[in-house]
């Protein structure tokens, strides 16, 4: 890291703009080039009351205070940081020779199972600060519309959550779960079928509905001020992070890493120690086949800048500017843009972005799983990928010691365990047995690979 | 002190002085191919003798993420460019209509434009004979670029208000026109609907009371030449689309996409329903004086 100034406070323009993303977006909702509001006239007044309610809302003690009660009674709040020492154990040694210490913010504590939750309480609060009876969603993996979907049966809203056709299919529990919370789900057919695609069918409802309706958007990305209003509610993360690594270790991780789709949990992690020039941040997108394929996620390190969903910031797209198919294993990482803060920290360099493929997360899935007993959204396993690849090349601490690498566990993995099934050949007849006898003994040599950490494997791409 | 008509303004201020409203339509370049499309255009212009036609022609850019289209705009656009439509081959079309001596603007989403370049794109639409351009997801707030680059170019802007749209920034965005400006008659996207809006006649009366010398077109929803008769009793102009490019996609259904003779049919209509009227600036239905519309 080169060192960053700690007290950004400095005029924007003239080469000497702020340092810190905290203090943006400026007033019209820019990152620099970055962000801003490319929408139809027809969503202004919207986006204009959905701004001030925010600002109101930020600075009243009654709002704070409600919000706060619904973090720790109903979604659990504060969510622990764990030491996940067998799973650093097997990245291998660290430069010290020692492995690195990894710590995971368990976001996939939380009520609904993921940092989704943290977002849309705030949002459903203003939802009904605003007067509005109705609130819609897009949704990839499906965890922001469960998430979306608990707020509303919680308050008493209507809601729609408007999910890609392939993405219903791939994460059917989670559809399955939205119903159940009384949310109506429409399986979005236009287009690439996925998040982007979600997202322009919730816009489109939004521009008729706007009078009634709250458009709940699920990551820092959109129009202003959508990015920073999931910011500030998502922040939480790195506040509790940061004063639980400190109460613990007496010093800041070396490195925060978080993955990265549209960018929520990532920022949420990031938030905080953007001003701690001695934090690295890196975020981790989703490298599908590899970006050297077209087949692949990875929009800051693969894209270019343009505008998509109302903001400027990278995107995957053609010659001409028309959006490219993104793929990732991850519904969740599939968006072939990226929050406009994210496009900010990777032009200034204050974050760093890489590529992680599907078979780096599935990896990583399966080793967090079997080395600590957490079985982590596909989503939060790239995180995971990208901090055992950080693990074994990131100088020692200050003092020399192993490098000190805090993960955001954005999700739990109970809504991957069919794609597990399929991507590992996982056997799921079990072991047969007679009167305590195992009948079948070859079951264990067959599928052993996948009960067992680093052994050899059968599944498809899931060589170690 | 009076709007900037610019090209496509004058158009509509022309028709007025004749005794109608203007009549504004939307069809993509690329769909259902990019020849068969400029053949459909010159349909839309009457050229081909099918009609009095349009007397603005709005030729579409296929985007792959229309916010603002409904399932109509979007099947046809998702086609156009699977078939390979190019930004390129947007020119082509502004040219093969101005040819016809109408007048064409371009429909595009911003990120078209972006990544063209807009210096390069003002200048090669400017060079193909094309008004200016209309940009649906593109307000005023955003618009620097677009503002020099189409001042440089003497093309005209087309921004849109809505119902919704504050006095401040309805007053605003008038400003920034030039040309007319597009009021979008309901809250929602493109799409033809059966009933007529409730709000684009008191959309129209807050932007007249903003500036009487300001053009305005009305569009979403406007489905059939009644539908424009009724508009044109108070706006400029209305502007159809998507009931265009249903008809060219029910030919296509029914297996003979380079069938024009559907869209034929109901452009002849809508040019028949705006000739059934007797204008916004007629004095009939309106207590507004037209001296001063002319003339900018």
């Amino acid at each position: 890291m080169t060192s960053l100034p700690t007290l950004p406070e400095r005029a924007a323009g003239g080469g000497s703009e702020p340092r810190d993303s905290n203090q943006l977006p400026d007033s019209t909702g820019h990152f620099d080039q970055f962000g801003g509001k490319f929408v139809p006239e027809a969503l202004y007044a919207a986006l204009q009351q959905l701004e001030e309610e925010f600002r109101a809302a930020m600075v009243d003690p009654e709002f704070q205070a409600e919000l706060a009660g619904l973090l720790a009674d109903y979604t659990g709040r504060p969510s622990p940081i764990t030491l996940a020492r067998r799973f650093a154990a097997a990245a291998g040694p660290s430069v010290t020779g020692e492995p690195a210490t990894i710590l995971l913010k368990r976001e996939d504590l939380n009520h609904t199972g993921s940092h989704k939750i943290n977002n849309v309480l705030g949002q459903a609060l203003l939802t009904r600060r605003m007067g509005k009876t109705r609130v819609i969603a897009e949704t990839g993996a499906g965890q922001h519309g469960v998430a979306t979907a608990t707020a509303a049966a919680l308050f008493g809203l209507k809601c729609t959550v408007y999910m890609g056709k392939v993405d219903t299919e791939r994460q059917a529990l989670n559809v399955a779960r939205m119903r159940l919370l009384g949310a109506e789900v429409i399986a979005v057919e236009s287009g690439t079928q996925t998040l982007k695609d979600a997202m322009n069918d919730a816009m489109r409802d939004w521009v008729a509905s706007v009078d009634d309706t709250h458009y709940l958007i699920g990551t820092v990305a959109g129009p202003h001020p959508f990015p920073l209003l999931v910011r500030e509610f998502q922040r939480i993360i790195s506040t509790e992070a940061r004063a639980q690594v400190l109460a613990r270790y007496g010093r800041l991780p070396d490195a925060v890493a978080a993955c990265v789709g549209g960018g929520s949990n990532a920022l949420g992690i990031f938030a905080d120690f953007i001003p701690d020039a001695g934090v690295a941040l890196y975020g981790f997108e989703a490298g599908g086949d590899g970006i050297d394929t077209d087949r692949h996620a990875a929009t800051i390190s693969a894209g270019e800048i343009g505008v998509l969903h109302g903001m400027r910031t990278y995107v995957l797209q053609n010659e001409d500017g028309q959006t490219r198919e993104s793929h990732s294993i991850s519904a969740g990482l599939d968006y072939p843009g990226v929050g406009p803060e994210h496009s900010w920290l990777a032009a200034t360099g204050r974050a760093h972005y890489e590529a992680i493929t599907d078979t780096e997360a599935m990896d990583a899935f399966r080793l967090l799983s079997q080395t600590e007993g957490i079985v982590p959204a596909i989503e939060s396993a790239h995180a995971l990928a990208g901090a055992l690849k950080l693990a074994t090349r990131l100088p020692a601490g200050p003092e020399g010691q192993p490098p000190l690498i805090l993960v955001n566990l954005s999700g739990r993995g109970d809504k991957d365990v069919d794609t597990a099934i399929s991507w590992f050949d996982l056997d799921t007849t079990g072991t047969g047995s007679e009167s305590g006898q195992t009948v079948t003994a070859d079951v264990e040599a067959a599928h052993g690979s996948d009960l067992q950490p680093g052994g050899a494997s059968t599944g498809a791409g899931v060589e170690q | 002190m009076s709007a900037d008509l610019g090209h496509s303004g004058q158009v509509f201020a022309d028709v007025a002085a004749t005794g109608r409203g203007a009549l504004v339509g939307f069809l993509h370049v690329g769909y259902p191919d990019v020849p068969t499309s400029l053949e459909a255009m010159r349909v839309l212009t009457g050229a081909d003798g099918g009609s009095e036609g349009v007397d603005l022609v709005e030729v579409g850019m296929p985007y792959s993420d229309p916010m603002m289209d409904g399932v109509t705009i979007q099947r046809a656009g998702t086609r156009a460019l699977e078939r390979g439509v190019r930004t390129r081959d947007a020119f082509a079309a502004v040219e093969a209509v101005a040819a016809t001596g109408t007048a064409a603007v371009v429909m595009t989403y911003w990120n078209l434009i972006e990544r063209y370049g807009p210096e390069k794109f003002a200048r090669d639409l400017a060079a193909a004979g094309g008004a200016g351009a209309i940009t649906p997801d593109l307000t005023p707030d955003e618009a620097q670029e677009w503002l020099r680059v189409s001042d440089a170019y003497g093309l005209d802007r087309i921004f849109l208000v809505s119902p919704s749209s504050t006095d401040e920034r309805l007053t605003s965005t008038l400003a920034a026109c030039r040309g007319w400006v597009y009021a979008t008659a309901v809250m929602g996207v493109t799409g033809a609907r059966t009933t007529s809006s409730t709000l684009a006649p008191e959309l129209v009366r807050r932007i007249r009371e903003a500036d009487p010398t300001v053009m305005t077109g009305v569009g979403l929803g406007i489905s059939n030449g009644e539908q424009a008769r009724e508009i044109t009793a108070y706006a400029d102009a209305a502007i159809v689309g998507s009931a265009l490019v249903k008809a060219l996609l029910e030919a296509e259904d029914a297996g003979n996409p380079s069938d024009l003779s559907g869209l034929r049919a109901v452009v002849a209509d809508l040019a028949a329903g705006v000739r059934s009227g007797q204008g916004a600036r007629s004095g009939a239905g309106t207590s507004r004086p037209t001296a001063g519309l002319v003339g900018t």
